[in-house]
């Protein structure tokens, strides 16, 4: 149960513990790892957009310097299955390597493995490939027409098609005066961490163990790795051990492995495939979302939302990957923060010729948070009223909570009039209009940009069963084990890899403030996936909640364990027994105590003092189920999803230089609500490196195609990530709701700012443009086309005159 | 090709490719692994080391020219195993950092700087790092390492009576 209140490390102002080897450049990144004889890949790539691969000629390359194989899909597909898909698709298989038909300009056709990587590029480009391009679709609306297929097996594009409808939407919308329609794009783009993908395999034949070593962020990677294989998961043994170097969902590089996996079973020395940026940007399959939404909005004409339709058009790229699914996890806080009463929901994903998505963070909900968002600022548009009113009309209220929104979900608490206050109380909501009515005056185009937007977090991914009713899955968990050995010395688990987050730092502040000693004390290890109890993974934001969770119970169990060995040794009712910093004493008389020390020793040296029926030792551990999970969906389609909803509030001032379309942030200012915050360092840090990464994605950052279908965004230079300039000071306003439903009152944090911020900055933009008449729906907003079309509507302007 | 590197204060003697890069040198040849490769086209500024005092990019370089000059990776700034900078305590102080691997380039970075301009404003810093792309922190709290690291080092060469 929750245990909100008073903390002692819980909340304060403490470093994080990772930060030390970081700082030396002594992390353990896949990169750093050598093993002994281990040989280099490189991948040769499909130039065309689909093509047939009519012949591989290796011959010229095997018998280059240091080349020790070149293999091909045709070998890889006989030898191993298909990799996992979420959805019920058998033909669409995805493989490490293309066999018979690439089907995106960058998809990896072979592998050639040298001793050192310089020459394993150098034997690429000995490999003759013969293909023959076919027709290939890149748009999703053009997909839906099956003009072109894809795959020719499926006998559509079309991967998913659902259509949900939660309560009365007819009804609603006969019902209400008003109506609006509102296409909206979010573009292909991505996390791009700074590291790339990459993975050792090593293959031990006399243990019969795979060791694998990599960047990985991904649930079941184990399983995946030796289902693909057709080799038991207990013969993979994945390295937790390794620093990622960024993520943020994509970091899933299954494909790699398995071929990783097979060449060095195949060869019988380590093989390593550390992506170069082009290999990372174009074949890494890392892609996100692709979304273009149609919503109709039924409402009032005071603004009060009744009803919401929303079809939701995904451009998956040519393998499905997980990357349906992130149209299922929206479902779960489809309506955000609002009271919205009926929803209809279609969701359509599509297969092209682009690369292969991968889960990115939010998994789709960024996308749905604009498309509402920017529904709520049009509804405000088109009644004349402020579009913050709009907001405050159809918030849910704090005393509402805990809220059931259509879809089946029940909101766990929020105060979302408080968090927006607090944010209005530094900068006056008309102060910042003062300030735009001046820049508008200066010749400035200037805007105001408002979102308030939910993260769902904890990570119960039942979407799965909603979009595929093959998948029963309802189980969500984390595991922590803590052992006290015979000196005292603590030592606790956890079992996954992280790629920034702290979770070294969550786990010994939970045991800490549990046992009321040192978190520093407390050390924190990773074992490997064949010492590992069951984890989630870092996805789903849900870390704070699970692993905290975890540790928090673990750390109970070890306090009760305590607790019960001292008073069977004091010989008084364990009722009397106080636990306090370690030491246990009889609450009646306080000076009859046992130290720490003391139990230790008991419970490692003296079996003659426990307990009748104690196992020995002080070893505790705990798996940790995602709280109100648990169900499937019901025939309605309705579930509960994430147990947990943070929320945040977005409010900025953008001024656009008329001549040049470019806009500059002015002041931004965030209201966030995670709950408790374990680490505020922490959840700052997250925060403002999402909202970052929020205007890439509104304003930068773009998986560009070109008719050829060639992926024209493939270095740093073309696809823009903000720096150091572009990311404005921001200031950040912490409130903190405590969930009910986790043990310190903790939500997620790990995908904030990035949530609201691409929605929030197209509403300034819109807001900034709107007196010239236009509108700009769809991400990112490029200078170039937002310089073009404000030339094009002035010109017009003037002519009008 | 044989050349001769000084890195971190001590000369190596090596054989090396010509189109050897100096990361590739760095990390691969003789082992040190703080330099990293983010995008290997010079934007990313993961792979930053200092050539005699200025921050380089050092997947933009072959080896074979930094042969006669001064190389400080991380691992030259480290004072001791164990021991932080007061630039590398910095970031850990403000948590300048989440998954660490731009965090190298992004310290020597700072280095560069305040070696330069011991009380720079955050425009200043702003302009030093935007050569370092981080993904993680939207660079805030990178920024407040820096400005914090600049402080405490000013205060090292206070004379006592300025406090008094």
């Amino acid at each position: 149960m929750s245990a909100h209140g008073h903390h002692r490390y819980v909340s304060a102002d403490r470093r994080v513990r990772e930060d030390r080897r970081f700082v030396a450049g002594k992390g353990n990144f896949v990169a750093d790892i050598e093993l002994p004889n281990m040989k280099h890949v490189a991948v040769i790539t499909c130039p065309h957009a689909a093509a047939h691969i009519k012949s591989i000629d290796k011959r010229a390359a095997m018998k280059m310097p240091g080349v020790h194989y070149v293999l091909d899909g045709e070998e890889l597909a006989a030898a191993t299955l298909p990799l996992m898909t979420g959805l019920d698709t058998p033909h669409v298989p995805r493989r490490p390597l293309a066999f018979e038909t690439a089907r995106y300009s960058g998809e990896w056709v072979a592998a050639v493995v040298a001793d050192t990587r310089a020459l394993a590029e150098d034997a690429a480009e000995a490999v003759e490939i013969d293909y023959e391009p076919l027709p290939f679709v890149l748009d999703a609306e053009e997909a839906l027409t099956g003009k072109v297929l894809v795959h020719e097996a499926h006998g559509s594009n079309v991967l998913l098609d659902k259509t949900f409808v939660w309560g009365e939407v007819d009804k609603d919308f006969a019902a209400s005066p008003r109506k609006l329609k509102l296409r909206v794009k979010w573009g292909r783009s991505s996390t791009v961490p700074i590291e790339t993908f990459g993975v050792i395999a090593a293959w031990d034949p006399w243990r019969e163990i795979l060791n694998v070593y990599a960047s990985i962020q991904m649930p079941r990677y184990a399983d995946q790795i030796g289902a693909a294989l057709k080799i038991p998961s207990s013969s993979v043994r994945v390295h937790y051990d390794v620093d990622v170097g960024g993520s943020y969902g994509v970091k899933r590089g299954i494909k790699h492995t398995v071929l990783c996996g097979y060449l060095a079973r195949r060869l019988g020395f380590p093989v390593r495939l550390i992506e170069d940026r082009l290999e990372n940007m174009r074949g890494g399959d890392a892609h996100g979302p692709e979304r273009l939404f149609d919503v109709e909005m039924a409402f009032d004409d005071q603004g009060i939302v009744r009803s919401m339709k929303m079809r939701a058009l995904e451009n998956l790229g040519a393998y499905a990957g997980r990357s349906p699914f992130q149209l299922g996890k929206p479902i779960g806080s489809i309506v955000g923060p609002y009271k919205i009463n009926s929803v209809e929901y279609r969701a359509i994903a599509v297969i092209t010729n682009k690369t292969t998505q991968d889960a990115v963070r939010g998994f789709g909900q960024g996308p749905t948070n604009l498309a509402l968002e920017r529904c709520i600022d049009e509804i405000a548009d088109v009644l004349g009223l402020d579009p913050l009113e709009v907001r405050r009309r159809n918030l849910i209220r704090h005393d509402e909570f805990p809220y059931l929104i259509p879809s089946g979900t029940t909101y766990d608490s929020g105060n979302y009039e408080a968090v927006i206050d607090k944010v209005l109380a530094g900068a006056g909501y008309d102060e910042l209009k003062g300030e735009r009515d001046r820049l508008r005056r200066d010749g400035k185009l200037a805007g105001i940009g408002i979102a308030a937007c939910l993260e769902p977090s904890g990570g119960n991914a039942t979407f799965e069963a909603l979009l595929n009713p093959a998948i029963t899955t309802s189980t969500f968990m984390d595991s922590c084990r803590i052992n006290v050995d015979g000196l005292g010395a603590i030592t606790a688990t956890m079992h996954t890899t992280s790629s920034g987050q702290g979770h070294e730092t969550l786990v010994g502040t939970v045991i800490g403030e549990v046992l009321e000693l040192d978190p520093d004390i407390v050390r924190v290890v990773r074992p490997d996936s064949l010492n590992s109890l069951p984890s989630g993974t870092p996805v789903g934001s849900r870390m704070a909640i699970m692993l905290g969770g975890a540790a928090f119970h673990a750390a109970q169990k070890l306090k009760e364990k305590l607790v019960a060995i001292a008073a069977h040794d004091l010989g008084i009712p364990l009722a009397r027994a106080v636990y306090a910093h370690g030491d246990v004493h009889d609450r009646d008389t306080p000076e009859k105590r046992r130290s720490w020390a003391e139990l230790i020793g008991i419970a490692h040296r003296n079996y003659h003092r426990m307990p009748d029926g104690f196992e020995p030792g002080l070893a505790v551990e705990h798996v940790y189920q995602v709280p109100t999970g648990g169900t499937l969906p019901d025939k309605d389609g309705r579930v509960q999803m994430y147990p947990c909803f943070s929320f945040e509030f977005h409010l900025l001032l953008l001024a656009i230089d008329p001549d040049l379309g470019r806009p500059e942030i002015v002041r931004y200012k965030l209201g966030h609500d995670c709950g408790t915050q374990i680490n505020p360092k922490i959840v700052r840090g997250m925060t403002m490196g999402g909202l970052a990464h929020g205007i890439g994605a509104a304003l930068y950052e773009e998986f560009a195609y070109n008719d050829d279908g060639q992926l024209i965004a493939q270095t740093f230079m073309d696809y823009l990530l903000p720096s150091s300039h572009e990311v404005p000071a921001v200031e950040i306003v912490d409130h903190e709701t405590p969930s009910p439903h986790t043990v310190l009152g903790q939500k997620g944090s790990g995908e904030s700012g990035y949530l609201g911020a691409p929605a929030a900055i197209a509403n300034a933009i819109n807001d900034a443009i709107r007196p010239l008449g236009i509108a700009i729906n769809t991400l990112p907003i490029r200078v170039a086309t937002l310089g073009d079309m404000i030339a094009a509507a002035q010109e017009k302007m003037k002519k009008g005159e | 090709m044989r050349i001769e590197l000084t890195v971190n204060g001590t000369l190596h003697a090596l054989d090396v490719e010509p189109r050897t890069t100096l990361l590739d040198c760095l990390r691969d040849v003789l082992g040190f692994k703080g330099a990293h490769a983010g995008c290997e086209h010079g934007v990313c500024g993961a792979c930053t080391v200092l050539f005699d005092g200025v921050a380089v990019r050092s997947c933009l370089m072959f080896a074979a020219q930094a042969a006669g000059s001064a190389i400080t990776t991380i691992e030259g700034v480290t004072p001791a195993p164990g021991e932080l900078s007061p630039i590398q305590d910095a970031f850990c102080e403000t948590h300048g950092m989440q998954c660490g691997y731009c965090t190298p380039g992004m310290i020597l970075a700072a280095h560069a700087l305040l070696a330069d301009n011991p009380e720079p404003t955050r425009e200043d810093i702003v302009e030093a790092i935007s050569g370092n792309l981080c993904r993680c922190t939207g660079y805030a709290q990178i920024v407040e390492a820096i400005s914090l690291a600049a402080e405490r080092m000013r205060g090292v060469n206070r004379p006592r009576s300025v406090d008094k």
